[in-house]
Formats: structure tokens, C-alpha cells, sequence
């Protein structure tokens, strides 16, 4: 039986969102514990978020 | 504050009627679940004339708003004529004998009725004429450009005039200029080197910034939908990246072990470890391309939607429903517009300090 290539492409947005989400709840935490290196934390975040998001349209462009 | 509220709720309508506005195009009569997707498609592509709206008159004809743009062809010799010959593509444009006819948005040569012929999966098989037409994406890009253009030039020279103070329209544009500076370019380039990047960095996000922005206009433009824009900005960035790149840049690539071995272990290495960071040099410029297309096109996708919802529901919940809707992602829009202008640059930042690095061999020696 054939998978169907949606069901890959939602299975991939599920690990997007997991991983965004890791790294947004990561970052609040660390902005937390160290409020004065906010700006670089953000940075690095967005960096990370970016780059993961870059995987999810990917696989949308896929179906 | 009652004057402020008036202000927003005008910009707001506004920003909604660029959709709705499209929403009122011509299609063939079907089911209308079909008819919104065929509106949508219509909305993400380029188009031969600058059409801001049509409405139907009393004699039931269409009437549009919007002007016709030059349509310029390369077909045995340069053939240039008005977009108004095709008459929305609806007829066949005869320029000294030839016959031109828009068929999905795209100028197929034809014979006077308009013929389009078909290969088996249904793709047109005329010859295509070479394009350099200026369509609505071009003109846009002119425009934002000349914008730029005459916002920035009066920023610089306004600061020798005035005794070194920014002064004019363009002077709330001097924190951003600063941030980009301070927190893009030079944590990522390096103090030494940032200056020659600049020129890039700002085009590149005041440039994206202003056409995400122009999307959200009754305009109805979509510049950045277009995958030729992005995949233009992503190659210069490509190219500045690596013919900047110093000694350093193409060593880290091609020997990435560098003397921590002998050079008989480095060779099974380097068969998995070189095609991995010569793919890497084009795969980044490809996410940038990727991200910007796919984000803003997603966008406007989701914001005609709803939309549409309106026609969908045809009661009184559909339209409260769907203004709401459309009115909180008008709202994160706005932020992706500006989110992605800014990731765009920081990324191009980030590869631009990699090609720029040079390692400070008594450093590294320490480190290892």
C-alpha cells in the first residue's frame, strides 16, 4: 500500500514544529537566566528557527 | 484618540480591499469553491497589465481599472507593443504580421484565430518569442527602486547640509540603517571587514522590506511571490559570497582538517567530507531563495483564503468570521514581512563573515 506523499509532508511539519517550538521555549528560558545577552539569544533563535523552517517548506514544496 | 482609531480601521479596510479586490475578477462560471482557488492563482501571478480593480457595468461589461504596460518581444528582430492589444488575454495581439497570444500568463506565437496546439500531458507546444516585458512584478521593482533611490540619497546628503543630523522623510529610517550596522553586520562579518558589505546588507533589506510590504497594499502586488525575484536576490548573495571569499573560506571547504592529520588518513575523509561543503555553498543560498518565496506566498495564500471564506459561508457568521480571520493574519503579515527582510540579511551577513573569515593561525594553535 502506497503512503501518501501529504501524510510525509505532514509528519515532517509535525518535527518542524516540535523543533521550533524546543528552540523558542529554549531561548525563553536562557533570556530567563541571563536577561542582559537577550539580544544575541533572539538572534541565535531566530538563526535556528530560520533554518528549520527552511526544511518544512521543502517538504510543502514536495506535495 | 478617537482621530487614531479612525485611522486604523481606514488602514485596515484598505489593506483588506487589496484582496477583495481580486476577488472580483472574471472566471468561468463553476462550482465556486473552484472559482476562489482560480482567484488565487490569479492573485500569485504576474501579469502583462497593472490592473487595480474591474467591476461590471449596467450593459453587463466588464470595465477595468488599471493601465496597460509595454510588452516587449525578441522574435526575429524586437517587436514592442501595448498590453493593451491582448485585451486582458482575451484576444490575439498582431504585431507586423505575427500573432501573439497570453495563454497562463505566459506570450505563446500563434496563427490569427489563436490556435494553441497541446503535447500529450497537456502543455502548449508554440514557439515561445524570447520575453523582456516590463510585467507588473517589474514595474514594482522600478518603482521601489527609484523610492529607495530618492529616500536614501536625500538621508545622505541631508547629513552634510545639516551639520552631521539626519534630516527629511528618510530620517526614520536612521535606527534601522544603525541596527543593521551594529547588530547584523558587524557581530557577524568582524569589525575589520563589514564596511565593504554594507552597501548589500541594506539594499537588501530595505528592498525586501518595502515589496513584503507593497503586497500588503491595495496595490495587489506580489513581488516576492514570484520565485525569479528571490532566486535573483539569493545568486547575488551567492556570488558576493564567494568571490569575496578569502584563502581561508576555500581551505575550511576543500581541506577542512587542515594539518591535524597525515595526508593519507585525511583521503577516506574527504571523499564523504568535500562534495558535503561543496553542496553546502549552494544549498544555503537555496534556503534563503526557499524561505523568502515559500513565506510570503504562503502568506497571501492563507489571506485569500479566508477571504474567500466570506463567499463560502454566504451567512451572517461567514463575513465577521472571515474580516476577523483575515484581519489577525494581515496583523502577522505585517511582522513576516518585516521578520523575513530581516532574516534574509542576517543570513547573508552570517555567509558573507564566513567567506570574510581569516583565522588567526597563533589563536587556532591554542585552541586545539
Amino acid at each position: 500500500m502506497e503512503i501518501p506523499v501529504m501524510v510525509g509532508a505532514g509528519l515532517v511539519v509535525i518535527g518542524v514544529g516540535i523543533g521550533i517550538g524546543k528552540i523558542g521555549g529554549s531561548a525563553m528560558e536562557a533570556i530567563a537566566r541571563q536577561p542582559e545577552s537577550y539580544g544575541k539569544i533572539q538572534t541565535a533563535m531566530l538563526i535556528a528557527a530560520a533554518l528549520i523552517e527552511g526544511i518544512g517548506f521543502a517538504a510543502l514544496f514536495a506535495v | 484618540m478617537q482621530r487614531k482609531i479612525t485611522i486604523k480601521a481606514l488602514t485596515l479596510v484598505f489593506l483588506l480591499i487589496s484582496f477583495v479586490s481580486y476577488a472580483s475578477e472574471d472566471t468561468q462560471k463553476g462550482d465556486l469553491k473552484t472559482e476562489i482557488k482560480a482567484y488565487i492563482q490569479h492573485h500569485l501571478e504576474d501579469s502583462y497589465d497593472f490592473s487595480l480593480t474591474s467591476y461590471t457595468n449596467d450593459q453587463g461589461e466588464k470595465v477595468y481599472w488599471g493601465f496597460p504596460l509595454p510588452v516587449i518581444l525578441w522574435d526575429n528582430g524586437l517587436k514592442v507593443f501595448s498590453s493593451s492589444k491582448f485585451h486582458h488575454g482575451k484576444t490575439v495581439a498582431e504585431v507586423d504580421g505575427n500573432f501573439y497570444k497570453v495563454y497562463h500568463t505566459k506570450i505563446y506565437k500563434t496563427d490569427a484565430e489563436g490556435t494553441i496546439n497541446y503535447d500529450a500531458e497537456k502543455h502548449p507546444t508554440n514557439a515561445k518569442p524570447l520575453d523582456f516585458s516590463i510585467t507588473k512584478n517589474v514595474v514594482v521593482i522600478f518603482l521601489v527602486g527609484l523610492l529607495m533611490f530618492l529616500l536614501f540619497r536625500g538621508l545622505a546628503s541631508s547629513y552634510s547640509k545639516n551639520n552631521g543630523i539626519a534630516k527629511g522623510a528618510g530620517r526614520i529610517f536612521e535606527p534601522i540603517i544603525l541596527y543593521i550596522r551594529d547588530d547584523i553586520a558587524i557581530p557577524n562579518i568582524g569589525e575589520k571587514k563589514y564596511r565593504k558589505y554594507m552597501p548589500y546588507l541594506l539594499t537588501v533589506f530595505f528592498f525586501v522590506w518595502f515589496i513584503n510590504m507593497l503586497g500588503l497594499t491595495p496595490l495587489g502586488v506580489n513581488v516576492t511571490n514570484s520565485i525569479s525575484v528571490t532566486v535573483a536576490l539569493a545568486l547575488i548573495t551567492f556570488l558576493i559570497t564567494n568571490f569575496t571569499g578569502t584563502k581561508d573560506y576555500w581551505k575550511h571547504i576543500f581541506d577542512p582538517l587542515g594539518d591535524t592529520m597525515p595526508w593519507y588518513a585525511k583521503i577516506p575523509l574527504y571523499i564523504i567530507l568535500i562534495p558535503i561543503e561543496v553542496l553546502g555553498i549552494f544549498i544555503k543560498p537555496f534556503s534563503l531563495l526557499i524561505r523568502l518565496y515559500a513565506n510570503i506566498k504562503a502568506g497571501h495564500i492563507v489571506m485569500m483564503s479566508l477571504i474567500g471564506l466570506m463567499f463560502i459561508f454566504k451567512s451572517w457568521l461567514g463575513s465577521p468570521l472571515s474580516f476577523g480571520l483575515a484581519f489577525a493574519i494581515s496583523l502577522i503579515e505585517l511582522l513576516v514581512a518585516l521578520l523575513q527582510a530581516y532574516i534574509f540579511t542576517m543570513l547573508s551577513a552570517l555567509y558573507f563573515g564566513f567567506a570574510a573569515e581569516e583565522h588567526d593561525h597563533h589563536e587556532e594553535a591554542h585552541a586545539h
